[in-house]
């Protein structure tokens, strides 16, 4: 959690119209004592650093600090859809380096219906009435729950109450979803809402203080269902509901065992259909207001109202007697919960259901399966199956600790593919030679796959062209959107191709709305073509710029597989005439090094290959290492080619240097710490293969064997400690720098 | 995905002449009651490669064929067929035809085909190496009746298969020396500088040819006169046709920047891509040739043992591929079978007291009482006189088998029409 950060105009907000009249009650009451345990602490903390640093280093200091954490707190939502970044504040507060369940529970880019902002949206922001509630989302991700005082947290729970890095504001459903919806967007919610609401959690009357019923007259409760914006919206009613509609936490576990021992009172009932009723006028008379809604955010909050059952579905009880009053309001107590559990399931099912008969094109916009899905959620696999154009078998030996990652069984997925090779329509030729050697393996290496990727993309644009009434810059997203699944289903995507994608789409958002198809077809791609000149070809050659003047007569530069940038640095330093040696590592099973010294060698370059377990033994003439990255992330992780770590923490024993070569485009806003997370797994086979002496495999037959998990990663994370400097088409920078240059080069040049 | 589908169905066939006749083209004799074609027809449009260009040689067969097809595939495909000269090869026919050739890659299979390995896998392989050709090859089919079948082992049967000579290199993705098994007579001329590229080559001879390719368009066939692919395999490292004309040009001025940054993608590309030995051959033995050198590459694909794959060359290739579409391949027929593996036309005439076992009976047959049949084909308007006795026969269309007579392995024909 950040440091307290006051917004100003947010303490106190004296406006009954919105938010209700001011209650005295929540100002004398003392909240929670955990939560304000809670509180107290952070503010205690953060004087005493402060106090510290001021005693160390002088006031001036810790002055410095609060001036930089302001600056860096004003940092306002970039345009688009890429989610607000705060990594320098986070970098400031030390924030970075934790990891908390934010930095993984419901990230928004982990939402299957994440995509680039559409125009009615970028339209509606400034001016409609999403402003609002987008705007504070800003802040809001920086606000701390120290700093917030009960009183802010429990009225304007839903605008600012959220010190979660997770909020969704660009479908934000706020405006025009009853808030409990909008709840069930913050799935984590109620781990605080015993302590937004303390009173309630001490009053006596456990269910009525949860149910806006009790306290409030059923007017009030209606008002649950409208949105913000509603005038008559009360505090209470959207605290209770708040915490009413929520899925369990542990704070919540003994409010609803309580829950179920009580049966709830009549007027609850009356609530519930009274609110029901109000929908349905709101159905009826909210009819232009339903039009504003764009296809995306329709869907947005379909998703999110989906996974939001589910969640509840799973989760138990809480949510369940939520439900049962929203859908089953004359029932009451435990039968009543049972029928609207059912129901609740079934409607869920019935949706699922639904949406595997939908158009296949269409199902494939929509569930262009997220490069970092979780495998091992069943559901998710599952639904992942269904739309797949590759047939995946999952392997069956997968070692535990990777179960999240996808694994297949590696023989079967070509052929597969192959003889599906005409019955492929929606896939652009190019797009599937691409996708086909991907699989094959042909084609690796970040910098290849990404330019191959963009070639073929170019190669479909240029095909393309814009079926009647559909608008171009839609339908192309659509079609991009679909070949990306497919190439996601031949290979996970690489970090670097992932930007490339983010680039194009931004592209394509961003199209002026005038221009004619081929104008607008001729205009991506030139930006294709700049984006692979500018971005990798002369970023190369920079750095190979960058690199060479650190090579010196006499060095002997250690290299690690096969880079491609760093393969061009060795070139030109002998193409320069300059005296040096080079030791090859290498690794079984892709051997990528023996390829690069066949080339070197060719150049006349003076070369040792050897394996990775010798490298302790080399590294001793080693005056410099060189290794290439498939990404750095902003906490100065190098993620590149498993093996990689091991080289830079022998190099970092050894004192010689490692220099990290990698484009600024294969930079990445995520923060990784381990190479668990998220890292791809090669073909299990290739480990237990020896092809160059077939008769010692004992391994043969090793996949019917239960207790034999093996592994294959292709990467591995080297955490910036071990890196000595990386070498970036922005010149040479230490690991620290990269969440510089991501918040500030990217969003200018990349997506602008 | 811009392939054009070409189906050489031949003409009237020599080898199989008592099966073939003036009314029955190769291409419409019947398997399992279905003409031949149809097989590689109907697989195509599983495929949904809707439309086709049917070659036939000879404009009498061209009629027939073309009358069957749109009488069957009317609604289903969009076939065309078109006559050629007889005797032109297989680069003659695709010669013939090539002003109708669009795309950037042709498939061409041959009409005989009986096969249930999907055409795309063919065509993916060629794309995913950009190749010049890419051949089908399959295992040599078990040849001779199988031994649940009455007759046992003749040594008829014994007689192998066509068989080629097929060399791979050792990923078996890439074909380096192909030459039909009539053709080898006791050595194989294989060339040095192949086999120096490669390194080391395999070479096979249970492998067959399908005759299922996927050639890549452009002026291919053009300076051919030979076989297509024994050529295309043999020139394979010093390519005359089309492909690095761009290259040579890039070499050549490479000064402008563009171009350079040009040449540093395609380096970048080359670099990451797992090369083929065409390409180190092509970048010289030290990866510093002055000039590229032109290379195509030539690839296989090697379907599946499982699946089922033949041609019907011959009357033996005929009498087995009935007998495995009746038997353990009748997914392929679409019919359902009687329990003694039979296909019997339902406007045959059998009489009574008649044994029928593993035998293929085709139209307006007319069996006369106390026949016994076993292994065998029995054509087209052939008449069985009563207590005929066959087995492992082939009888032609028309001909008429006298009352009490007994054959054995024979193929019977009306000679006196020929």
């Amino acid at each position: 959690m950040d440091s307290p950060k006051m917004i100003p105009l947010e303490g106190r907000v004296d406006d009954p119209l919105r938010y209700g009249i001011h209650g005295v009650k929540s100002d004398i009451i003392e909240p929670h004592p955990l939560e304000s345990a809670y509180r107290s602490a952070k503010v205690r903390q953060e004087d005493m650093k402060r106090r510290i640093l001021a005693n160390t280093y002088g006031a001036a200091f810790p002055m410095k600090m609060e001036l930089d954490r302001q600056i860096l707190s004003k940092f306002q939502r970039p345009p688009g859809a890429i989610p607000s970044s705060f990594v320098g504040l986070e970098a400031l507060t030390g924030t970075l380096e934790g990891f908390g369940f934010e930095d993984y529970l419901n990230d928004p880019r982990d939402s299957e219906s994440f995509r680039p902002v559409d125009m009615h949206h970028g339209m509606e922001r400034p001016q409609g009435p999403a402003r609002r509630i987008l705007r504070s989302a800003g802040p809001a991700r920086a606000l701390s729950i120290g700093s917030t005082r009960p009183d802010i947290l429990v009225p304007s729970g839903i605008r600012h109450f959220s010190p979660w890095k997770f909020l969704v504001p660009r479908y934000d459903p706020a405006p025009r979803q009853p808030s409990t919806d909008l709840v069930r967007h913050y799935p984590h919610a109620p781990l605080l809402s015993p302590l937004g609401d303390p009173r309630a959690a001490e009053s006596s009357v456990p269910v009525g203080s949860y149910n806006p019923s009790d306290f409030l007259s059923p007017s009030a409760t209606t008002d649950c269902s409208d949105d913000p914006l509603s005038p008559r919206l009360s505090r209470m009613g959207s605290s209770g509901k708040f915490a009413m509609s929520l899925p369990s936490d542990e704070f919540d576990m003994p409010v609803a065992k309580l829950k179920d021992d009580v049966t709830l009172p009549p007027n609850v009932s009356d609530g519930g259909a009274n609110m029901e009723v109000q929908k349905e006028k709101r159905a009826a008379g909210g009819k232009p207001l339903k039009e504003k809604t764009t296809k995306a955010e329709r869907r947005a909050i379909q998703e999110a109202q989906r996974a939001a059952k589910a969640a509840a579905k799973g989760e138990g009880s809480k949510a369940s007697a939520a439900a049962a009053t929203r859908v089953n309001p004359t029932n009451t107590g435990k039968p009543g919960k049972a029928d609207a559990q059912k129901k609740d399931s079934s409607t869920v099912t019935a949706s699922e259901k639904k949406g595997g008969d939908r158009q296949p094109d269409k199902d494939r916009k929509k569930d262009t399966p997220h490069p970092r899905m979780q495998f091992d959620d069943e559901n998710r696999v599952e639904k992942a199956k269904k739309r797949s154009v590759v047939k995946q078998t999952e392997a069956r030996n997968r070692v535990e600790l990777f179960r999240h990652l996808p694994q297949y069984e590696h023989g079967t997925r070509l052929p597969e593919l192959e003889s599906k090779f005409f019955k492929l329509d929606s896939v652009h030729p190019a797009v599937y030679k691409v996708g086909l050697q991907f699989l094959a393996g042909e084609i690796s290496g970040g910098n290849a796959r990404c330019i191959a990727m963009l070639q073929a993309f170019q190669e479909s644009i240029k095909d393309y062209s814009t079926p009647p009434e559909k608008a171009l810059f839609r339908d192309l997203t659509t079609k991009i959107n679909s070949y990306v699944s497919f190439l996601i289903e031949c290979r996970p995507l690489s970090i670097s191709m992932g930007n490339a994608i983010r680039f194009l789409k931004t592209r394509i958002a961003n199209l002026p709305l005038n221009l004619s198809e081929s104008e607008a077809k001729a205009n991506l791609i030139s930006d294709i073509e700049r984006f692979i000149n500018e971005k990798i070809i002369i970023a190369d050659k920079v750095i190979v710029k960058h690199a060479v003047t650190k090579i010196r007569d006499g060095d002997v530069l250690l290299t690690y597989a096969s880079s491609s940038a760093v393969e061009m640095i060795l070139v030109q330093a002998h193409e320069l005439g300059k005296q040096f040696r080079v030791l090859i590592v290498d690794s079984r099973p892709k051997l990528e090094g023996q390829r690069l010294l066949r080339r070197l060698v060719g150049k006349g370059i003076c070369c040792t290959y050897t394996h990775i377990n010798a490298v302790s033994y080399v590294m001793h003439e080693a005056t410099k290492v060189f290794l290439g990255a498939s990404s750095v992330l902003s906490n100065g992780t190098v993620y590149s080619r498993v093996g990689t770590a091991c080289v830079a923490m022998v190099a970092h024993q050894f004192r010689v240097p490692v220099l990290i070569c990698c484009e600024a485009y294969k930079f990445h806003e995520r923060v990784q710490l381990d190479s668990i997370c998220f890292n791809e797994l090669g073909d299990p086979d290739a480990v237990s293969r020896d092809y160059t002496r077939k008769e010692i495999n004992s391994l043969d037959g090793w996949a019917n064997s239960e207790n034999l998990q093996p592994l294959n990663l292709i990467y591995d994370a080297t955490p910036s400690d071990y890196v000595s400097m990386i070498i970036t088409d922005y010149g040479m920078v230490p690991p620290t720098s990269v969440p510089v240059i991501v918040r500030e080069y990217r969003r200018d040049q990349l997506w602008l | 995905m811009d392939f054009q589908v070409v189906v050489l169905a031949g003409g009237f066939s020599k080898t199989l002449v008592p099966l073939v006749s003036k009314e029955v083209p190769k291409a419409l004799l019947p398997v399992a009651n279905r003409p031949v074609l149809s097989y590689v027809l109907e697989l195509l449009e599983q495929n949904d490669l809707k439309n086709a260009i049917v070659v036939v040689e000879g404009e009498s067969a061209a009629l027939l064929i073309s009358s069957w097809i749109s009488s069957t595939f009317v609604d289903r495909l969009d076939v065309e067929v078109t006559a050629v000269p007889e005797d032109v090869g297989t680069a003659g026919a695709l010669r013939a035809i090539d002003h109708r050739l669009t795309a950037k890659d042709i498939l061409v299979v041959s009409g005989d085909l009986v096969s249930e390995i999907p055409p795309g896998a063919v065509a993916a392989a060629h794309r995913r190496h950009d190749a010049v050709v890419t051949a089908m090859l399959c295992s040599v089919p078990v040849s001779g009746p199988s031994d649940s079948g009455s007759s046992g082992a003749k040594d008829k049967a014994k007689k192998a298969g066509r068989y080629n000579i097929v060399g791979l290199d050792p990923t078996k993705q890439f074909l380096l020396h192909i030459a039909a098994g009539a053709e080898v007579d006791k050595d194989i001329r294989v060339q040095k500088s192949i086999l120096r590229a490669v390194g080391q080559m395999e070479i096979r001879a249970d492998l067959m040819d399908a005759h299922m390719y996927a050639f890549k368009r452009k002026k291919t066939f053009q300076s051919l006169r030979r076989e297509v692919l024994p050529y295309l395999v043999r020139t394979q490292l010093r390519s005359e046709l089309l492909l690095n004309g761009a290259q040579s040009e890039e070499n050549g001025n490479g000064k402008d920047a563009l171009q350079n940054s040009k040449i540093l993608l395609s380096q970048l590309l080359a670099n990451a891509s797992t090369p083929s030995f065409h390409e180190i051959y092509a970048l010289g033995p030290a990866g510093s040739a002055p000039t590229l050198r032109k290379t195509h590459k030539c690839c296989v694909y090697i379907a599946n043992k499982s699946k089922y794959c033949a041609r019907l060359n011959s009357i033996q290739a005929f009498s087995d591929i009935n007998r495995d579409v009746t038997g353990d391949a009748n997914h392929l027929s679409g019919y359902t079978f009687s329990a003694q593996n039979n296909i019997i036309h339902p406007s045959a005439v059998l009489g009574s007291k008649t044994t029928i076992a593993n035998s293929v009976v085709l139209n307006h047959v007319t069996i006369g009482d106390g026949c016994s049949i076993q292994g065998s084909i029995i054509c087209s308007n052939v008449q069985l006189q009563e207590r005929a006795v066959l087995k492992d026969c082939q009888v032609g269309a028309g001909f008429v088998v006298t009352a009490g007579s007994e054959h054995k392995g024979e193929s019977l024909a009306k000679k006196e029409k020929q």
